[in-house]
C-alpha cells in the first residue's frame, strides 16, 4: 500500500546505486533521481509539515511548483532550507533533514496548531493579542510575548551561521536569442534560430532537456518524445552558435531584454570539479526571447486534498514513465478534463491498477471514454470527491454526486479504495517572465487559464506557455516562434510529425468541491477555501488584498499550484467572473535564488582594496592599519607596550621636537590641464587661483552648488596650463565628478581636460624643525632652501635616482614637504627618506598622530566639512572671494545659511583633563537630564603641545563663546564634565613654525 | 537598462552615474537672480513620461550624456553627448573675461 | 462595527466564522466633503483617521487610485525608528513613535508593532563617532539610543561575521532599543477601519484626474467616479507627488521620484532578533514573523515612476547582505519589488499648508515614510485642521529649500539619490 519502484522503466540509470540520508535514515537511489523519486522509490510518502497547522504532507508535484515537500540539505554546519525535494538531485553522501516539525516529522507537537481550527482563520492575528491597555504589559508588550511563541513556530527550515565555504560567480552572456524552456516547442524554436544563423542560448531548469518529451507517451518523428528530444539536443549541441545551459532557471526579467537566470552547477555532485563555483548568476542580454515555459497542472480544492497520496495527474505520469516509480498501487483520479485520463493509462501500463476515475463532468470525449475503459477501474462522472481518508497517507476516498452547473453535491458519500489520489483541475501556463515584461495577463474562458499579456519588450511565446497545450500545437508554435525570434518569417523548414491520443485539454470550470472539511488551496501557507471567502467577507476582495491579508501565494512555491483556484474561489464568492477579478503581478524572481549567486565574486569580497605603493612597508614596520573608505591607512606604528594614545603622542612629539615622516598617497590628485584651467579654477573655487604662479600651490576651497562646503586642498601650479589639485581623500571621487559635470554639461566652451591621477603618484609628506635637513641630505637636482623652495613653493628633483616633485606645505603646522614620486618608485623614495631621516631621529606617522597635530593647528576635515557646514561655519570666510562668483556664491548666502545661530568651529579643552569623545555633544548647563544641546565634539585627541586633552567642536554661537566654559555631555558613553571654549587654533595661531 | 553611449556603444546600467534633471539651465555664473539659482539647484520637472536627463559614463570614456528616457518605462529613446547639445545652442557661453 | 478581541475571534470561530463585517464600508462618493484626503496610502488614512479623533471632522473622503494600501505603506521593509541627527526630525519621529506604541490599541486592529531595537553597525572609529553623535543626540532630544561594543553585538546576532579579517570590521553599533518593525499592511488596514468606524468615507478605485479651481482656490476634484467638491483638498500621495500635483498646475517641487527595490528570502526559523544595518555601505535586514529576511539597501538611483528596478542593483545588495551574515549565501531570494520614493532635496519630508489656497501638501518621505505614518497623518491633520502646521511640522516647510533652511541629515545636498 505505498508507492514503490516498478520492475521496468524509467529512465534513471538502474546500475549505479547511490546512497543518501533522510533524518538520519540511510536510503539508496538511483543515478538520475530526484530525492523525491528516490524516496518514493523508498515507500516514503511523509515529506515535511505545513506552515500553520502542521499538518503531515507528501509531494505533490515533480517540479519546480512543488509546494509542500521542502526539506534541509546539510553540508556539515552550513545549512540550506526549503529545497523542494522534486528540485534536488541525489548524489553519493547527499545529507537531508525534514523541517518545520519538533521532536520529528512523524510525530510533531506542533500538529496540535490544528485544533484551533476556524481560531486561526485568515487575519486572526490582526484581531487580538494586543493586551491591555495598562499594567506591566501595556504597550507593544503583550504583543511582543505573544511574538515570541508565533515566530518559533512559524518560519520553514533552520539556517546556518556558518560561513558557506562555496565560490560563486557571475557570468554575462550575450545572444541574438534566449530560448527559455526546452520542452517540444523551446527545442524546435532553438533549432529554427540556429538554423538562421543566429547566437542562441537555450536555458532549462531541470537536468534534462527535453520537458514534457521525456516522461510522455508521445511519439514525435516517429520516435518515442523522448529519444527525439536526445537526437535534437544532440543537433543543437553540435552547433557553434547554440550554447545548452541545463540546470538553469530564468528568473528575472529586467529591462532592455536583461534576463537574470540561475545555474546550479554542482548541486548534485558530492564534490564539485576544479575551479567549478556551486552556483552561476547569468546576466544575459538577448536581442530577443522565447518564452516556452510551459504550463502548471493545476489541483483541485477539496475536503483532505493535502493528504499524502494526493498527487497532481501529470507528477504521476513523470514519476512512472521518467524515474521508474509507482506513486501507489491502487489509484484513483480526480479530474475536470480529459488530458488527465493520460495518467490513467500511464499508470496502467506500469502496472498499478486504477480504481477510479471521478471526473466532475458528465460528459467526455470518446477518447476519455476509451482510456477510461482501457484503464480499467469505475468511471464516475459528474461526480466529485469529497473527502480523503487515512492518517498520514491516504488509504481511501470519498465520493458524491456533482452538479457542475452549480456546485452542488447530492447524494450518499461512497467509499472508495485508493492508496494514490491523482488530481487534475486543468492548467495554467507559466506567464512569470512574461509578467515580468508584459501588460496585464488576461483570462481565457475556453482555456480556463490568465493567457500571456501584450508584452512590453521583446520576447514572443510559444507553446503551453500561450495556451497550446498539445505537443503537435507547440512544435508549430516553437518553429514559428523561433523564425519570429531570429528576425525572418515564414520559412519553417521543420515541421516534425506528432502521435499522440487526441485528448482535450480544456478543464470544466471547476475549483472547488465545497464539503465539509479543511479544503486547501496554498498548501505550504495553509490557505484554505474558507479563508479565501472570509478576506472576502471582511472586504479584502481585490487580488493583492487576497494575497495579503490571507498569504495567499507568499510562500516560497509563490503561488504556483495555487494562485488561480484562489482567485476563483474569490471570484466566485464576490459573483464576478474571474477575468474581472484578475491576478496579481508577477515580481523576479521566477523561483527562489540562492544570494550567494547574486552576489557572486562580491561574497567575501564587497567592495575593492585601495592600497598606496608604500603599503606593504608599513604592515612590515608595525604599523596598525586604520579602513578609510576603500583605503588602508596606518593609524599607529606602534611599539612594544605602547597604548595607541602612548603611540601617537610620541609620534607627534617627536615630529614637532625632530621630524616625522606620514604616507599621504591617499590624497585625491586631479590634474587640471588646459588654456582655460586657471579660469576654470576660478569658477570653482571660493578662492583665486588665476593669480597664482607658476611654481606655487594654493590652499582651496570648494563649496557645493547649494552653497555648503564640499572640499579642501591645495592646488599647484605646474605650468602656465598645467594645474595639479588635491583634494581629501574621502571626496577625490566626488569632486571629480562635480568639476567633471560642470566642465562637459554647464561649460563645454572652456578648453580644459581633466584626468585623476590618484594612482599616479606616491607621496610622503616630511615635517618637522629638521625636515628640510633631512631633506636637503638625500635630494639632487634642486635646493631647497627657503629661497629655491619658499612656502608653498614647488620644485623638481631627484631622490636616490627617482624623479620627484617637492612642494612645502603644512597641514601638520610644521616645516613640511610634500614628496610626489611616481608609483612605482614609492616604496625606494620612502626608503631613502627614511634612511635620511635616521640620523636626524624622524619617526613615521599615521592617522592619529596626523589627526593630532591637524587639532592643534584648528584645520579641517571630514569630520567638519561634513556636508552640513558653510565656510562661515569652518571659520573659513576669508577663502570667500568677493572679486568673483564661484561655485556657490550665489547660494551660501540665504538666510538659512546665513544664521547666526548655527554651529561654528571652535576648540574645546577639558578642564578635568580626562580623554574627549568625538561625537559626544556641548551642554551650557551641567544638568542631570541630557537636553539642550549647543553642539558637538568632531575631534579629539591628548595634546602633547598643551599637555591637554583637547578637541574640535561645532558649537552655536562660535567665536562668541571663546574663553567660556561649558560641558561635554556624552551619555552613550557616560562622559561628562566641563570644558573650556577657545579657537580651534591651539598652537602656534601665527603660523611661524611652518614658516620658520 | 542598456545604455547607448555614443562613443562607447551600448552599456549595462551599471557603467553609468545619474547626474539628473536635464532641464535644469545653470544661471550665467555672474547672474545675480536669487529666484534663478534657487530653481536651478533645487526645482525638479521629476516627469512621468520622457524625461530629459543627465547620464555620466563613469564607468567607461566618463563622458555627459543626455537621454530622453521614460520615467514610467524606462525606454530610453535618444542618447547624445551633453557637451554637443550645448554647442548647439546659440546663447552658449563663451569664455567671459570677466571671470578670467 | 464589533469590536476585535481574542473573544469575538472565539465567539466567530463557534458561528462558523460567518459574522464577520467588512474592515471598512465600501461607499459611493458624495457630491462634497469637508475635507477630500487624496492618496488612500499609510499616511492619507492616518491624516482622515486624525482629522476624526482629534479634530471631530468626520465628513471626509480619503480618494485612493487603485486598492487601499498600493504604495509604498505595503512596499517597504516595514521598520520603525526614530533614530535621528537633528532635534527637528527627532522632536518628529519620537511623537510618532509614542503614537506607534499605543497604535494597536488605538485601532483595536493588532499592528503587530514589535520593538526588537535597530542597531546601526559602526566600521571606523570615525564612523563610530559620528554614530556617538547621532545616539547623544537622540539622548538630548529625550529619545533611547545605547552604544555597543563587537562582543555584545555578536552576542545579539549569531552568525554576524565580526571578525577582525572582515572586509569593513565591525568596530561597535548604535543601538535604539525601541525601533523594531510593524506589519506593514496592517497599518494601512487598521487606519482604514479606524477612520471608517468614525465616519470616514474610504473610496477605492477613485483616480484624481484633475483640480477643481475657482481662482486659485482648490475647491475639490475630478475623478475618475465624478467630480467631487470639498473645502480642503490635501494631497498625500508620496511617489506620485509630482504627477499629481502637475495637475493642480504646480509644475516644478523639490521633489524627485526614485526607485527603491526590497527583497524578502524565503521563511527561516528566527534568526535575526532585529533591524541590523551595515555601515560598509547600505544594507538593512530583519526578519519578519513569517520568517522571511526583509532587506534593502540603496535606490536605483535614477528618475522612475516604475514599480521595478534592475539588475545591478539587486547584486550590490545581496553582496552587501553577505557581507555581514556570510551563512546567508545557501538562503534563497523568494520576492523582490520596487516602491516609487518622493526623494527631496534634503532627505525630509514637507507636511504644509498650500501651495495653493484650500490646499494642503503633504510629500517627500524618501525612505522615512513608513515609520513616520503615524505621526505625518497626525500633524497634517493638525495642519488641515487648524490651517497652520503644529510645531512639530513647523520646520517641514516646502519654502525651507530656497531659504537654506535644510534639514539634511545625510549632508548630501540637493542631489536626491544621495539621500
Amino acid at each position: 500500500m505505498s508507492p514503490r519502484r516498478s520492475q521496468t522503466g524509467g529512465r534513471v540509470d538502474r546500475t549505479r546505486t547511490i546512497r543518501f540520508t533522510f533524518d538520519g535514515r540511510p536510503f539508496t537511489g538511483h543515478a538520475g533521481d530526484t530525492l523525491a523519486s528516490a524516496l518514493l522509490a523508498n515507500g516514503v510518502t511523509l515529506f515535511g509539515r505545513s506552515f500553520k497547522y502542521h499538518r503531515p504532507r507528501g509531494v505533490l508535484t515533480a517540479g519546480v511548483d512543488e509546494p509542500n515537500a521542502l526539506v534541509t540539505v546539510l553540508h556539515g554546519e552550513v545549512r540550506e532550507p526549503n529545497i523542494p525535494a522534486t528540485m534536488l538531485e541525489i548524489y553519493d553522501g547527499l545529507t537531508v533533514v525534514s523541517q518545520n516539525r519538533f521532536p520529528t516529522l512523524a510525530f510533531d507537537f506542533g500538529a496540535a496548531n490544528q485544533l484551533g481550527g476556524k481560531l486561526l482563520g485568515a487575519g486572526f492575528y490582526y484581531k487580538t493579542f494586543m493586551g491591555p491597555v495598562f499594567g506591566p504589559l501595556k504597550g507593544t508588550r503583550f504583543w511582543m510575548f505573544c511574538e515570541y511563541f508565533i515566530r518559533r513556530a512559524a518560519g520553514l527550515g533552520r539556517a546556518g551561521i556558518a560561513r558557506d565555504p562555496a565560490r560563486y560567480e557571475r557570468m554575462n552572456a550575450f545572444c541574438d536569442v534566449l530560448v527559455v524552456g526546452s520542452g517540444p516547442a523551446g527545442l524546435v524554436a532553438a533549432k529554427a534560430t540556429a538554423d538562421n544563423g543566429a547566437r542562441v542560448i537555450l536555458a532549462e531548469l531541470e537536468p534534462k532537456f527535453g520537458g514534457s518529451a521525456n516522461w510522455s507517451d508521445e511519439t514525435i518523428d516517429g520516435m518515442a518524445a523522448a529519444e527525439w528530444a536526445s537526437t535534437m539536443v544532440r543537433d543543437l549541441k553540435a552547433r557553434d552558435n547554440v550554447r545548452l545551459l541545463p540546470r538553469t532557471t530564468v528568473w528575472g526579467y529586467y529591462d532592455d531584454n536583461n534576463m537574470a537566470a540561475l545555474e546550479r552547477v554542482t548541486d548534485h555532485k558530492s564534490a564539485p570539479g576544479k575551479g567549478e563555483p556551486r552556483h552561476r548568476h547569468w546576466s544575459i542580454w538577448a536581442g530577443s526571447v522565447v518564452l516556452a515555459t510551459g504550463a502548471f497542472e493545476r489541483p483541485l480544492v477539496f475536503p483532505g486534498n493535502d493528504r499524502p497520496g494526493v498527487m497532481l495527474a501529470s507528477a504521476a505520469e513523470r514519476y512512472a514513465n521518467e524515474f521508474g516509480i509507482l506513486p501507489g498501487q491502487k489509484v484513483a483520479l480526480f479530474v475536470n478534463n480529459d488530458a488527465a485520463y493520460r495518467a490513467a493509462s500511464t499508470l496502467r501500463k506500469a502496472g498499478a491498477e486504477i480504481t477510479a476515475i471521478v471526473d466532475a463532468r458528465d460528459e467526455i470525449s470518446a477518447a476519455a471514454q476509451e482510456i477510461a475503459e482501457g484503464a480499467g477501474g469505475e468511471l464516475l462522472r459528474g461526480h466529485a470527491v469529497v473527502a480523503t481518508e487515512g492518517g498520514k497517507h491516504v488509504s481511501g476516498i470519498k465520493v458524491q454526486k456533482f452538479d457542475l452547473a452549480n456546485g452542488a453535491l447530492s447524494g450518499e458519500a461512497r467509499h472508495l479504495d485508493a492508496d494514490c489520489l491523482l488530481v487534475s483541475g486543468g492548467w495554467s501556463p507559466v506567464i512569470h517572465l512574461a509578467s515580468q515584461a508584459g501588460l496585464k495577463p488576461e483570462w481565457n474562458e475556453t482555456l480556463q487559464a490568465f493567457l500571456p499579456p501584450k508584452p512590453t519588450q521583446n520576447w514572443v511565446g510559444a507553446g503551453a506557455f500561450n495556451g497550446r497545450f498539445t505537443t503537435a500545437e507547440a512544435l508549430a508554435e516553437g518553429v514559428a516562434a523561433g523564425l519570429s525570434a531570429a528576425g525572418s518569417i515564414g520559412r519553417a523548414e521543420y515541421a516534425p510529425e506528432v502521435e499522440a491520443p487526441v485528448l482535450d485539454p480544456h478543464p470544466a470550470p471547476v475549483f472547488e468541491i465545497r464539503a465539509k472539511g479543511k479544503a486547501f488551496v496554498d498548501l505550504q501557507h495553509d490557505v484554505t477555501a474558507d479563508d479565501v471567502r472570509l478576506a472576502y467577507k471582511e472586504g479584502f476582495v481585490s487580488v493583492e488584498h487576497l494575497k495579503r491579508y490571507t498569504t495567499l501565494g507568499m510562500a516560497t512555491d509563490q503561488g504556483k499550484t495555487s494562485n488561480v483556484p484562489g482567485i476563483a474561489i474569490m471570484a466566485d464568492a464576490q459573483g464576478r467572473p474571474i477575468s474581472d477579478v484578475g491576478t496579481t503581478r508577477f515580481r523576479p524572481p521566477f523561483a527562489p535564488v540562492s544570494l550567494g549567486a547574486l552576489a557572486a565574486e562580491r561574497y567575501g569580497e564587497v567592495k575593492p582594496e585601495r592600497l598606496t605603493p608604500m603599503h606593504d612597508w608599513h604592515v612590515e614596520n608595525g604599523a596598525t592599519m586604520y579602513a578609510a573608505g576603500l583605503w588602508h591607512r596606518p593609524a599607529i606604528y606602534g611599539l612594544a607596550g605602547e597604548t595607541v594614545e602612548q603611540a601617537y603622542v610620541r609620534e607627534a612629539k617627536t615630529t614637532r621636537e625632530a621630524a616625522g615622516i606620514v604616507d599621504v598617497s591617499t590624497l585625491g590628485k586631479i590634474a587640471v590641464q588646459g588654456p582655460d584651467a586657471a579660469d576654470f579654477l576660478d569658477r570653482v573655487y571660493t578662492n583665486m587661483f588665476s593669480t597664482l604662479a607658476v611654481g606655487k600651490a594654493r590652499y582651496g576651497l570648494m563649496l557645493r552648488e547649494d552653497g555648503i562646503a564640499l572640499d579642501d586642498g591645495t592646488t599647484w601650479r605646474l605650468g602656465n596650463d598645467d594645474f595639479l589639485m588635491t583634494t581629501t581623500t574621502a571626496n577625490a571621487g566626488k569632486v571629480m565628478q562635480h568639476l567633471e559635470y560642470l566642465l562637459d554639461v554647464v561649460w563645454p566652451e572652456l578648453k580644459v581636460q581633466l584626468t585623476s591621477v590618484t594612482d599616479q603618484w606616491a607621496g610622503a609628506a616630511i615635517a618637522g624643525p629638521k625636515a628640510r635637513e633631512i631633506l636637503a641630505s638625500c635630494v639632487t637636482g634642486t635646493a631647497v632652501d627657503n629661497d629655491t623652495l619658499p612656502f608653498m613653493g614647488i620644485v623638481h628633483g631627484e631622490i636616490a635616482g627617482a624623479p620627484v616633485m617637492i612642494c612645502r606645505l603644512s597641514f601638520s603646522g610644521e616645516m613640511a614637504f610634500e614628496v610626489y614620486s611616481g608609483a612605482g618608485h614609492g616604496v625606494h623614495v620612502w626608503e631613502a627618506l627614511i634612511e635620511a631621516g635616521k640620523p636626524y631621529g624622524m619617526v613615521c606617522y599615521g592617522l592619529e598622530a596626523l589627526g593630532t597635530m591637524r587639532i592643534e593647528k584648528g584645520h579641517v576635515t571630514g569630520a567638519e566639512i561634513d556636508g552640513r557646514t558653510t565656510a562661515r561655519d569652518l571659520g573659513l570666510d576669508w577663502m570667500l572671494s568677493k572679486k568673483k562668483p564661484f561655485v556657490g556664491s550665489m547660494m551660501m548666502d540665504r538666510e538659512g545659511l546665513a544664521d547666526v545661530d548655527r554651529v561654528r568651529l571652535v576648540g574645546v579643552i577639558a578642564l578635568d583633563n580626562r580623554p574627549l569623545n568625538g561625537g559626544a555633544h556641548i551642554v551650557e548647563d551641567n544638568e542631570a537630564a541630557p537636553r539642550n544641546s549647543i553642539g558637538h565634539i568632531t575631534a579629539v585627541c591628548y595634546s602633547p603641545m598643551l599637555g591637554k586633552y583637547i578637541g574640535l567642536a561645532l558649537v552655536k554661537g562660535g567665536k562668541k563663546r571663546h574663553g567660556a566654559r561649558a560641558f561635554v555631555s556624552d551619555p552613550l558613553r557616560n562622559r561628562f564634565g566641563p570644558v573650556e571654549i577657545v579657537s580651534n587654533h591651539f598652537f602656534d595661531p601665527e603660523g611661524k613654525r611652518m614658516h620658520g | 537598462m542598456l545604455i547607448n553611449c555614443p562613443y562607447c556603444g551600448p552599456r549595462d546600467l551599471s557603467e553609468f552615474s545619474y547626474q539628473g534633471d536635464g532641464n535644469r539651465t545653470r544661471p550665467d555664473p555672474a547672474s545675480t537672480d536669487q529666484a534663478e539659482w534657487n530653481a536651478y539647484v533645487y526645482d525638479r520637472t521629476n516627469i512621468a513620461g520622457d524625461h530629459n536627463e543627465i547620464w555620466q559614463h563613469a564607468g567607461g570614456c566618463r563622458a555627459h550624456l543626455r537621454l530622453t528616457r521614460n520615467t514610467l518605462t524606462h525606454k530610453i529613446t535618444s542618447v547624445s553627448f551633453a557637451r554637443d547639445e550645448r554647442h548647439k545652442k546659440p546663447h552658449g557661453h563663451r569664455r567671459s573675461g570677466a571671470h578670467s | 462595527m464589533a469590536e476585535y478581541s481574542a473573544f469575538s475571534l472565539l465567539k466567530n470561530a463557534l458561528t462558523g466564522n460567518r459574522d464577520w463585517k467588512p474592515a471598512w464600508r465600501k461607499p459611493d462618493p458624495k457630491p462634497s466633503y469637508d475635507v477630500i484626503v487624496v492618496g488612500g496610502g499609510g499616511h492619507g488614512l492616518s491624516t482622515a483617521y486624525y482629522l476624526a479623533k482629534e479634530h471631530g471632522i468626520t465628513n471626509v473622503a480619503v480618494l485612493e487610485k487603485g486598492w487601499l494600501g498600493s504604495g509604498n505603506v505595503g512596499r517597504n521593509t516595514t521598520i520603525v525608528r526614530s533614530n535621528y541627527l537633528y532635534p527637528q526630525s527627532i522632536r518628529f519621529y519620537e511623537h510618532s513613535m509614542r503614537l506607534w506604541e499605543n497604535l494597536s490599541h488605538d485601532l483595536n486592529y493588532n499592528v503587530m508593532f514589535s520593538q526588537r531595537g535597530i542597531l546601526n553597525l559602526a566600521h571606523t572609529p570615525a564612523q563610530f563617532d559620528d554614530y556617538a553623535r547621532r545616539g547623544n543626540a537622540m539622548r538630548h532630544g529625550g529619545g533611547d539610543a545605547e552604544l555597543l561594543d563587537p562582543d555584545q553585538i555578536a552576542r545579539l546576532y549569531p552568525g554576524l561575521d565580526v571578525s577582525a579579517s572582515a572586509r569593513f570590521p565591525v568596530v561597535g553599533g548604535l543601538l535604539q532599543p525601541k525601533a523594531g518593525t510593524a506589519r506593514h499592511d496592517a497599518v494601512a488596514w487598521g487606519y482604514a477601519r479606524g477612520a471608517d468606524r468614525r465616519g470616514v468615507d474610504i473610496i477605492e478605485n477613485c483616480e484624481v484626474t484633475g483640480f477643481l479651481r475657482d481662482g486659485d482656490r482648490i475647491t475639490g476634484v475630478t475623478t475618475s467616479r465624478g467630480e467631487i467638491r470639498a473645502a480642503k483638498v490635501a494631497v498625500a500621495v508620496a511617489g506620485s507627488t509630482g504627477h499629481v500635483m502637475k495637475l493642480a498646475g504646480i509644475d516644478k517641487l523639490p521633489i524627485e521620484s526614485h526607485l527603491l527595490q526590497a527583497f524578502v528570502s524565503e521563511s527561516l526559523k528566527p534568526i535575526l532578533p532585529g533591524v541590523i544595518t551595515w555601515g560598509g555601505g547600505h544594507l538593512y535586514v530583519s526578519q519578519s514573523d513569517k520568517g522571511g529576511l526583509v532587506f534593502g539597501g540603496d535606490l536605483d538611483g535614477y528618475n522612475s515612476y516604475a514599480q521595478r528596478g534592475n539588475l545591478p542593483l539587486v547584486e550590490e545588495v545581496m553582496s552587501e547582505l553577505l557581507a555581514m551574515f556570510p551563512a546567508f549565501a545557501r538562503v534563497r531570494l523568494l520576492r523582490s519589488w520596487g516602491g516609487v520614493m518622493d526623494m527631496s532635496m534634503d532627505g525630509s519630508p514637507i507636511i504644509t499648508t498650500g501651495p495653493l489656497p484650500g490646499m494642503y501638501l503633504n510629500c517627500g518621505w524618501c525612505y522615512g515614510g513608513f515609520k513616520a505614518t503615524p505621526a505625518s497623518g497626525w500633524c497634517f491633520a493638525h495642519t488641515i485642521a487648524r490651517d497652520e502646521p503644529h510645531e512639530i511640522n513647523a520646520p517641514f516647510t516646502l519654502d525651507r529649500f530656497h531659504r537654506g533652511i535644510l534639514i539634511d541629515e545625510k549632508g548630501q545636498g540637493s542631489t536626491p539619490k544621495l539621500h
